[in-house]
């Protein structure tokens, strides 16, 4: 239940802030150097790093919930046991990927 | 309402669903979402072995084919995908039919609007037009 609710509201997100955010930061590599500058400054404000991790977690989210439902198409995995473990990696998964993603951009894992 | 026992098994299914579009709005999203998850794992890839995301690298990446068209097919799946997916949203919770119908008529040209833009500004940069 909670994964699936979990599936619409980052589809949700993904849709307005992450193709957004995608349209804007190509309109402004298009634009010049200082347009993108501007886009990278709200990128790198505090705000702006909140959005872009809840984006990548969202994207995490969406793909390995995504693939639960594509596994869920084929008719299997509809035992509680299993379904409940599926769920809940996805929700680990997204949170390890989105660590691992911000660990390898921000430079602390190297 | 009930389909005599004569229609094909494509023409039971031609219609149905909330969107009454069948099963091929559902069909089309699934196969999006695999070639989304190629492609988005190509874009954070792609991101991540970039020398730096100043301008200048970004635009020159963009400006070779291996950068260009995986980046036109994100857009244009990605909006397809996101037009596809927030449809169900409005088919489940706009009842009325006039609602609905202005719901998925603005976002209609939401999407085709953004996917535009975003596939206008890709290729300035990558035909050179960008500075």
């Amino acid at each position: 239940m909670a994964v699936s609710i979990l599936h619409r509201a980052t589809g949700v997100a993904l849709t307005f802030a992450g193709l957004g955010l995608l349209t804007w930061w190509l309109v402004a590599l298009s634009t010049g150097p200082e347009a993108y500058e501007t886009f990278t400054t709200a990128a790198k404000h505090p705000l702006g790093i909140v959005v872009l991790v809840g984006l990548t977690w969202s994207f995490f989210q969406h793909l390995l919930s995504g693939i639960r439902h594509l596994i869920m198409d084929s008719g299997q995995g509809f035992e509680l046991g299993v379904n409940k473990t599926l769920a809940i990696l996805t929700v680990v998964g997204s949170v390890l990927l989105t660590f691992a993603l911000w660990f390898t951009l921000l430079g602390v894992a190297k | 309402m009930t389909r005599g026992d004569s229609a094909s098994p494509l023409g039971q299914v031609r219609g149905l669903g909330s969107a009454h579009h069948g099963g091929e709005h559902w069909l089309t999203e699934r196969v999006t979402s695999i070639a989304l998850l190629l492609l988005g794992v190509w874009l954070i890839a792609s991101l991540l072995l970039l020398p730096s995301l100043d301008q200048r690298t970004v635009v020159e990446w963009l400006r070779a084919p291996s950068g260009a068209v995986p980046m036109a097919l994100l857009i244009i799946i990605g909006f397809r995908h996101a037009l596809d997916g927030i449809k169900v949203v409005v088919d489940d919770y706009v009842h009325e039919e006039g609602n609905r119908f202005f719901w998925n008529t603005l976002l209609l040209f939401l999407a085709v609007g953004g996917a535009a833009l975003a596939l206008f500004a890709l290729a300035r940069i990558a035909f050179g037009a960008a500075a």
